[in-house]
């Protein structure tokens, strides 16, 4: 590991200012972002970035906590602990699938430290990435060894010329309930539908996966107020139960009138670069009679257009099932 | 080098350390509080928990610099001059083996039984989901935690 500078700004334009100036995607040696440093501080110890410097978020007041908009929303500052979300019980209804998000992460401990920005923002978890001899197309090498070699764990959807999938849970919770990122730069504050902060390797630099700046902070997220009555769920199947990431996450929100589904959203996590919106079966779901065959239905376009990899066809059933078992927990079968 | 204040076991302690030295060699090579182990060092197998503020945390995935001021329980801590009952039932019920796992067991553990003194099995085994052991195949901690708080609860 190569050594470099403690930075602890108090406001969000000084760390801005603290980080570098040039335009384009970081290089393995621009300084970057330190948050609950669960992820960074791994990626320090295998030498794949070396930074001259670390800016860390944690003295900055304001970044941490979340708390209800006045008009019913949410926002959550970036530093906001994911143990506090898991801990707080008024997220329930809408809200509850950002709950049941936050406690699948990792382990308690990995919770207490973790912050919402830095799980918005983590990098890959895929083992060629993650080794600090391969030179894998996301650390600026030519070419992507998942596509041939192993790929259990790599993507079914969007995939090209890299297969990571985004390891967040809470990405697709939060896409789910359709929250804006709200990022800070040099030129001041920008806002964006967070579903736009993430991009696949074949939109933006293959070198990242969302379109911060490297002298940009994500800040906040804004959460806007769930039609009432919408009710939401985060389920996560993952190879062990005490914690692991997912193999197949499915975020899911819906609000039913009458016999009605008034509308619902599915976002799918584990499958692709981002956390990919299942659009067709939503357009499959938006007014229509609730019941088992909707959701049949619903499950099966979950998964057309997926473009699996040699070793990772399973995530297609996973996946179809797993939409159908949150769907029709939220009754979208009918009554039970 | 610069001198980090923190209180560590309820005593204050200042301390000399590079900002980016982990919570886990402070503790053990400048504090003499080798109670904590460390495992893989990446956060996986829990063997470095400590109390951050009340909070489990892992110990080799935090720098000195981000607990200046704040508070720090380790499996020193838990022991007084005397076992906490938590560790008398652990080592009754054959929930020590090698011994490596257990100081981050008893850790998460107490900090389980501090906020919820009756837990369901479940949250039991929820607490210690981050604590690797390679011995005990879990189900004898699970039961001195269950002696200890006196639950004869199935699986929820
Ligand atoms: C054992 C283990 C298991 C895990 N399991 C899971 C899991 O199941 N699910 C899951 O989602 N994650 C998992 N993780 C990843 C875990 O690191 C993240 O969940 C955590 O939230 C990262 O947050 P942090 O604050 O510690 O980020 P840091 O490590 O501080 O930062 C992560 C990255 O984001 C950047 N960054 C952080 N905050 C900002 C910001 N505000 N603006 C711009 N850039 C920023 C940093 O520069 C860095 O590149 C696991 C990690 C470990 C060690
Ligand atoms: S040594 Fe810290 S979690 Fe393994
Ligand atoms: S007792 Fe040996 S690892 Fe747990």
């Amino acid at each position: 590991m190569r050594s470099f500078r403690i930075l602890t700004p108090r406001d969000v334009a000084t760390a801005v200012d603290q980080l570098p100036a040039t335009r384009g995607p970081a290089t393995r040696e621009d300084a970057r972002v330190l948050a609950g440093g669960q992820d960074i501080l791994t990626e320090l110890k295998h030498d794949l970035i070396a930074p001259e410097a670390l800016v860390d978020l944690s003295s900055i007041a304001g970044l941490e906590g979340h708390e209800r908009t006045p008009d019913g929303g949410l926002r959550i500052g970036a530093m906001t602990r994911l143990v506090d979300l898991e801990r707080d019980a008024s997220l329930a209804g809408a809200f509850a699938v950002l709950r049941e998000a936050a406690a699948s992460v990792a382990s308690p401990q990995i919770r207490t430290q973790a912050t919402v920005g830095g799980n918005l923002c983590q990098r890959p978890r895929c083992a060629y990435y993650r080794h600090s001899h391969a030179p894998c197309i996301k650390k600026g090498g030519s070419e992507c060894f998942a596509a041939t070699g192993h790929n259990k764990y790599n993507a079914i959807f969007g995939g090209g010329p890299s297969y990571i999938v985004h390891p967040s849970d809470l990405a697709p919770a939060l896409v789910a309930l359709n929250a804006e990122a709200v990022v800070v730069g040099p030129r001041g504050e920008r806002r964006m539908p967070l579903e736009n902060f993430f991009t696949l390797p074949s939109e933006g630099s293959i070198l990242r996966e969302n379109v911060l700046g490297k002298n940009e902070v994500l800040s906040e997220l804004i959460v806007p107020k769930p039609a009432d009555g919408t009710v939401s769920t985060y389920l996560k199947f993952r190879e062990r139960e005490s914690y692991d990431f997912a193999l197949v996450a499915v975020a899911c929100t819906l609000r039913i009138d009458g016999s009605k589904l008034a509308s619902a959203s599915l976002v799918l996590g584990g499958v692709a670069p981002i956390p990919w919106r299942a659009t067709r079966a939503e357009v499959l779901l938006a007014n229509a009679e609730v019941g088992v065959d909707l959701v049949r239905r619903a499950a099966q376009a979950s998964i057309e257009g997926a473009a699996p990899l040699s070793e990772n066809g399973y995530k297609l059933p996973l996946t179809r099932n797993l939409v159908w078992k949150a769907l029709t927990a939220l009754g979208a079968g009918g009554a039970r | 080098m610069t001198t980090w204040n923190v209180r560590v076991n309820g005593r204050e302690v200042s301390v000399e350390a590079p900002p980016m030295a982990r919570v886990l060699d402070v503790l053990r090579e400048s504090l003499g509080l080798t109670g904590s182990k460390e495992g893989c060092g990446e956060g996986e197998c829990g063997s470095c928990t400590v109390l951050l503020d009340g909070r489990p945390t892992c110990a080799c995935l935090v720098p000195i610099f981000q607990v200046e001021g704040r508070e720090l329980c380790t499996v020193e801590g838990v022991a007084g001059t005397e076992l906490d009952p938590l560790q008398r039932v652990m080592i009754e019920a054959g929930g020590v083996q090698c011994g490596a796992c257990t100081p981050g067991i008893v850790v998460s553990l107490r900090a389980l039984l501090d906020r919820d003194p009756r837990p369901t099995r479940a949250a039991v085994r929820e607490s210690i989901a981050g604590n690797l052991c390679r011995c005990t195949g879990y189900e004898r901690i699970l039961r001195a935690v269950e002696e200890l708080v006196g639950s004869e609860e199935a699986d929820a």
